[in-house]
């Protein structure tokens, strides 16, 4: 069963149709990559796959995204549930202004979790997740703001990671990092794959290449094509895909 | 030909512009010492009246022992007694009952308009609030004299005077200024902490009550510094309502003073150069190192969230 | 669930909050407009006041009011206004700087009782100026500056420092600069903070009761600034607490609504259209 299924779904701000009749199945466990000019719509459809575009005022959607069998956008659903299992980190990264080990112990807490010694046991684990556990194990109460901008990126991550996620998303991680972060965290997607269903926004087409299994190629809120990742790149089937992938626009 | 600050003489307008240069280069340099002095001279303010002011509250004690004047509750002036505890007990008890009653409403209020309100609703409210903040202490008082003493009277017996009714009237005088600076506070945060917390799962109240209201921390407490501040300091409203003996409170209804009334209180009533006088101005003094440890108070809450 | 229940009780909280605001004010203003509008006829708003029989006035009141804002802010906006563009243009980053700027701060926060004891120490007694409009409007001017000065610094910090600069590319002296450019451009919001102050100062009570004090002239209107000067909100508190006429409660009261009207005057009327001309002057539409 694919985990998540994508159907006829439409989506406007306002009167601006940014999201045209999408259609999209993404298997369970691997990554896909989204990819396509600024204003395309590829961050808008990854954000309706937590109802995070329910954070924006004047935002109407319609059709269905099916995660785990149920639709996200029948009214019953809990919404706090579904972001529990699907994840997502920001461009930017975003830490709270609290320790290292409060910003990742944040989520198991707000579900529930309240005893010491299992945070610990999460923390822990997230972090060597994140390939940061090496870095910040004796700087575990320090702000998370002393952190540089990769690692700040990679404690997001092992924060989104804490709460068990099964969907992982994540919008242009990596384009406001150095090359250095940019190929640690590269690497941290590619050794998660097994564990996790990763979708991945990104302005960089090699880090698409790089990384993803299957890519979706979005132009003007439509998905143009979405195939395997290889296939895509070396033998495109849509002439726009070609000329975005050569670099005649974009 | 190499370029000079100054046009060659060859120009027909050569000599008058020099000249216009060289006096607006003097003006400059005389309007810059205006400002400078301008500057010196309020900043001087603060410290003459500090000193003019203690000095004369000083000499106080001259005539009363400083263990009398801070701990004797015993205040009459007639008989030169001058035991200001009764009313220092009764400021700390005003403000407390003040900021009890004002910031929890403050901060729901700040939040609500911060995070829930319709746009409409905060386009009304904020100006609104932002006007009480320019009503005069008079009227409050005349409003907590008017219906809120009659009111206490009647549920509760007695006058109705006391620290309850001016408790009520100083936090309805203060939440404006809480609720204006915790309101800025919280939406000048990034929306990304907003979003980061939602993305975890977390519902709004839990996003509010564990990721705004403490980032939003140093600038919540500003505002209630600011508050409590106003709440010492406060003159006119609390005459009205409180009753003005001389005495500590033995309720919430029973009339009292605070250091504020006790100095309008007397004030008419003494002459320059006596205790009675030169004890009013100790009070005043008082209040004013109380206000400036407030402020200072405020400059470390700042200092401390800069460096987070 | 546990937390989905907070997150309701907790929304219906903070929306009780809000709307309980909005009543306390709603009802504030219903109070004192209610009370005080019937008694707002022209005799009262420029009659003379009575001290025995009812039915006086407030017209030398408010005349007090006006005329000792005017003279404080006489004396107040040019110092207010130099140190402000002093800490907003020339001031580096000093102690001499950090030393203004926590001085004014600390002026601000000063209670207005300690201004009256302080201003009746210097003006009235040793400038010997006695209990009159002068020194009230010095002592009040006094209030005003610590504002005046964060005001101006504001506005000024506000416009856009290409203006400045792009002046000073031109060649003018930093003077020139500042009364061409900088001054007119922040005038909007400078209008608007200096009518703050003005409403502020108008409801002034306790520094002026012991500057200015509890008596007006004979003569209406009288620009002597040596004679007693009793304003509208000093009258109010009078009138409540020591007042024998028979009408002291409606006098207070009428007072105290058209103290509320001025200062929403002063608030609606001059605020908006500055920032109206704000919009335009910044080429908004």
């Amino acid at each position: 069963m694919p985990a998540v299924k994508i159907e006829n779904l439409n989506l406007y701000y306002g009167e601006f149709h940014a999201l045209k009749d999408i259609h999209m199945s993404i298997e369970d466990k691997s990554i896909t990559a989204f990819i396509g000019p600024s204003g395309c719509g590829k961050s808008t459809l990854l954000r309706t796959l937590n109802r995070m575009n329910d954070m924006i005022r004047g935002v109407r959607i319609s059709g269905k995204v099916v995660i785990g069998g149920s639709n996200i956008y029948d009214p019953n659903i809990n919404v706090e549930l579904l972001r529990k299992n699907v994840g997502m980190v920001f461009q930017q990264p975003n830490p709270f202004p609290k320790s290292i080990y409060d910003n990742v112990a944040y989520g198991p807490r707000i579900h529930g979790i309240t005893r010491k010694a299992e945070l610990d046991e999460i923390v822990e684990k997230s972090l060597r997740s994140a390939a940061l556990w090496d870095e910040v194990k004796d700087y575990l109460k320090k702000s998370a703001y002393g952190l540089s901008g990769g690692q700040q990126q990679r404690l997001c991550i092992a924060r989104a990671l804490a709460v068990n996620p099964q969907i992982l998303l994540m919008d242009e991680p990596t384009s406001a990092l150095d090359p250095i972060s940019t190929l640690k965290i590269e690497e941290l997607i590619q050794q998660s794959k097994n564990d996790y269903t990763i979708v991945i926004v990104t302005h960089n087409m090699q880090q698409a290449a790089r990384v993803s299994n299957q890519t979706a190629f979005f132009l003007n809120g439509e998905v143009v094509e979405f195939s395997d990742t290889v296939k895509l790149f070396s033998n495109p089937q849509d002439q726009r895909t070609e000329d975005y992938i050569t670099g005649r626009f974009g | 030909m190499a370029h000079t600050l100054h046009s060659p003489p060859s120009e027909p307008q050569g000599d008058s512009f020099a000249r216009w240069k060289k006096r607006q280069t003097r003006n400059d340099k005389i309007m810059k010492w205006v400002f400078i002095c301008s500057a010196v001279f309020v900043s001087a303010i603060i410290f003459s009246i500090v000193i003019f002011v203690g000095s004369q509250g000083l000499q106080t004690f001259k005539d009363v022992s400083p263990i009398t004047f801070f701990f004797s509750t015993e205040w009459t002036p007639s008989s030169d007694k001058f035991g200001a505890f009764s009313f220092l007990f009764s400021t700390l008890a005003l403000t407390l009952l003040a900021v009890v009653f004002a910031v929890p409403l403050a901060l729901s209020g700040a939040v609500f308009m911060a995070k829930m309100a319709p746009n409409w609703m905060r386009d009304i409210l904020r100006p609104a609030t932002d006007l009480f903040v320019g009503i005069p202490s008079v009227v409050y008082g005349l409003i907590g004299l008017t219906t809120i003493v009659p009111f206490l009277g009647k549920t509760f017996g007695g006058t109705g005077y006391g620290l309850l009714p001016a408790g009520i009237i100083l936090a309805i005088m203060i939440l404006p200024t809480i609720l204006s600076i915790s309101e800025d506070a919280i939406r000048t945060l990034p929306v990304s902490l907003e979003a980061a917390s939602l993305a975890l799962g977390a519902t709004r109240w839990q996003t509010i009550w564990r990721v705004l209201l403490p980032a939003a921390g140093p600038g919540i407490v500003t505002g209630v510094i600011l508050g409590i501040g106003r709440a010492i300091g406060e003159t006119m409203a609390v005459f009205m309502v409180i009753g003005n003996s001389p005495q500590m409170p033995r309720s919430l209804l029973d009339s009292t003073t605070v250091l504020t009334t006790a100095i309008a209180k007397d004030m008419p009533h003494t002459f320059y150069g006596t205790a009675w006088n030169n004890s009013l101005y100790l009070m005043a003094f008082v209040l004013l190192l109380v206000s400036l440890l407030l402020i200072l108070i405020i400059r470390i809450v700042a200092r401390k969230s800069e460096q987070r | 669930m546990n937390s989905k229940l907070t997150d309701r009780i907790a929304t219906v909280l903070f929306w009780s909050s809000g709307i309980l605001i909005v009543f306390i004010l709603v009802w504030f203003l219903y109070r004192i407009l209610g009370d005080g509008i019937p008694h707002l006829t022209w005799d009262f708003i420029t009659g003379k006041p009575e001290e025995i029989v009812a039915g006086g006035g407030v017209g030398p009141q408010l005349f007090n009011s006006f005329y000792i804002l005017f003279l404080s802010l006489l004396f107040s906006l040019p110092v207010g206004f130099g140190a402000g563009i002093y800490l907003a243009v020339y001031a580096q980053k000093n102690r001499f700087t950090d030393w203004i700027r926590v001085s004014v701060e600390a002026l601000s926060s000063v209670p207005s009782i300690v201004f009256a004891l302080f201003g009746a120490l210097l003006f009235v007694k040793w400038f010997d100026l006695k209990i009159s409009i002068l020194s009230g409007a010095l002592t009040l001017s006094l209030l005003n500056l610590p504002v005046l000065v964060r005001v101006t610094e504001e506005a000024l910090r506000a416009v856009p420092s290409s203006y400045f600069q792009a002046s000073l590319a031109l060649g003018s002296s930093r003077w020139q600069a500042i009364r061409k450019v900088l001054l007119p451009a922040a005038l909007p919001s400078l209008i608007t903070g200096v009518t703050l102050v003005a409403g502020r100062a108008l409801g002034e009570s306790a520094i002026l009761i012991f500057t200015s004090g509890l008596s007006v002239s004979r003569y209406f209107p009288d620009f002597n600034p040596m004679v007693m000067g009793e304003t509208l909100a000093v009258h109010l508190w009078y009138v409540q607490a020591t007042s024998v006429v028979p009408d002291a409660k409606q006098i207070a009261q009428g007072s105290a609504a058209l103290l509320v009207i001025v200062v929403l005057i002063f608030n609606l009327l001059i605020a908006i259209p500055s920032r109206l001309l704000e919009k335009k002057l910044s080429g908004k539409k």
